[in-house]
């Protein structure tokens, strides 16, 4: 799938600071973009935009020709938040986070694979979100997002409650996975040298 | 030394339930008994035998006041439930159905709550027939208001947290979101407005009943009991007051005890305590 975002700009309160002015990406099937800025240079808006959380104040994001916002039920591109715990409900146990996410009817096998490539223990799914720690909860929503109709994949600063061996296992499932399956990849992070190992190119805004 | 705090919410709820239990229980078996009249031992203060004394017609008041207070909890139990039941549905509703019907529910909380509520109740206790189920469908269809509007104003704001929008991005339906991942949050709002509401039902069943419009005046209804009571109090009747107004204070605390304790144990923040 292709997504496009043609002309964006955004700001959050009307008469507010200029967030995004005339933005313009495209992320082709397969590709692997990484996307570095300074803090408050709306790395997160964008792509709260791409994947349709937030509308633009105009322009528009296109999925193979498509309005995002004409897409209804799964939508293909999903997005892993920088912030864990607000990305899970705190009254719902952690098998619910995997339950939400899009699988086969007829198989567990991918399911399974992704529990078990991102480490994820069969006791962490009866407990509620407080009980883990941040990165045990990112693997959850990782998983989650990684459904069978994910064609593109948002990721938002998810590694940074990690540490840098866990971070650097993590990525290398990602990346297996995502080319393995053809998943595009947009990923927003401030460390270059991660961009670069896992991004096909990379975009320096600032 | 702190203990294990959720066990000793447990045991708060445990007993809470079993006192209102107790007491609803011995006094439906008691109805006979309440309004049994013995002029020989008419107007006898507290003592072994009549532990809180007798009245103008040598009624036990001990097990009047249990007879009301079982009433009472029934009714207030009832009415609260169907009221934060009315006020669950109507305010998620409200909130996830879109605008129309958010109008229409906005509406009918402004109706009910700019008509007194007296008037109202009163109105729907008569034309359902007074007596306990006039009394109930009353206070059942005159309180939810409040409590919808907070609701409908907690999941406006829920709809704007992060899981929920993702919810959404995963594809699941309207009802998915309002049951599964709104429903659990609004769960302390629910108890607690539950709660609250009990005691106003009980007192709004004692002010009906006590103008003509809801039970009848031979019941052993708290209400009566207190209202009566009022008549003796000059002539130095303490105990026809004092003791069925304190058991009313403690039914209400008890409840609001085991209504503290639900809101404790469903909170997952509450899981190490």
């Amino acid at each position: 799938m292709r997504l496009e975002a043609k002309d964006i700009s955004f700001r959050y309160t009307e008469g507010g600071r200029q967030v995004l002015n005339h933005v313009n990406l495209t992320a082709e099937e397969k590709e692997r973009i990484g996307i570095m800025a300074p803090s408050g240079f709306g790395k997160t808006t964008l792509l709260k935009i791409l994947s349709g959380y937030e509308r633009p104040e105009s322009g528009q994001v296109f999925l193979d020709g498509k309005p995002i916002a004409d897409f209804k039920g799964y939508l293909p591109v999903q997005m892993i938040w920088q912030h864990p715990e607000l990305s899970v409900n705190p009254r719902r146990k952690l098998k619910t986070v995997l339950a939400e996410g899009d699988w086969p009817e007829d198989s567990d096998a991918l399911r399974n694979r992704i529990e078990r490539e991102l480490g994820i223990l069969d006791e962490w799914k009866e407990r509620y979100p407080v009980e883990v720690s941040g990165g045990e909860l990112q693997r959850f929503c990782i998983a989650r997002a990684l459904g069978q109709r994910t064609r593109i994949l948002l990721a938002d600063e998810i590694t940074t409650m990690l540490d840098l061996v866990t971070q650097g296992k993590l990525w290398d499932f990602l990346v297996k996975e995502i080319k393995e399956r053809g998943i595009t990849l947009i990923a927003v992070s401030h460390s270059e040298e991660l961009l670069e190992k896992v991004c096909d190119k990379v975009i320096r805004l600032g | 030394m702190t203990g294990n705090k959720r066990r000793m919410t447990a045991i708060c709820f445990i007993g809470a339930v079993v006192f209102l239990s107790t007491v609803t229980i011995l006094g439906s078996f008691w109805q006979e008994a309440a309004v049994e009249t013995d002029f020989s031992r008419k107007n006898l203060a507290p003592c072994a035998r009549y532990l809180f004394g007798t009245d103008w017609m040598g009624r036990d008041m001990f097990i009047r006041t249990v007879t009301g207070l079982s009433m009472s909890i029934r009714i207030g139990l009832l009415t609260a439930a169907v009221s934060a039941v009315i006020a669950f549905f109507l305010g998620l509703s409200a909130a996830v159905m879109g605008r129309f019907v958010d109008g229409i529910v906005t509406m009918m909380i402004d109706l009910v709550m700019g008509v007194p509520h007296m008037l109202l109740l009163i109105l729907i206790s008569f034309a359902c027939g007074k007596g306990f189920w006039g009394v109930t469908a009353g206070i059942a269809f005159t309180h939810w208001a409040s409590l919808a509007r907070l609701i409908r104003g907690e999941v406006l704001q829920l709809k704007e947290s992060q899981y929920i929008k993702i919810a959404e991005k995963l594809g699941k339906s309207r009802f998915y979101i309002a049951f599964f991942h709104m429903a659990p949050n609004l769960a302390p709002q629910f108890v607690t407005g539950l709660i609250l509401m009990f005691p106003h039902a009980i007192l709004h069943e004692a002010s009906i009943t006590f103008l003509g419009f809801g039970l009848s005046p031979e019941k052993p209804a708290i209400g009566i009991i207190l209202s009566e009571s009022m008549k003796y109090l000059a002539m130095g009747k303490w105990w026809l007051a004092l003791f069925p107004g304190l058991f009313l204070v403690l039914v209400v605390l008890m409840f609001h005890c085991a209504g503290q304790a639900v809101c404790r144990m469903i909170d997952p923040g509450s899981a190490h305590e």
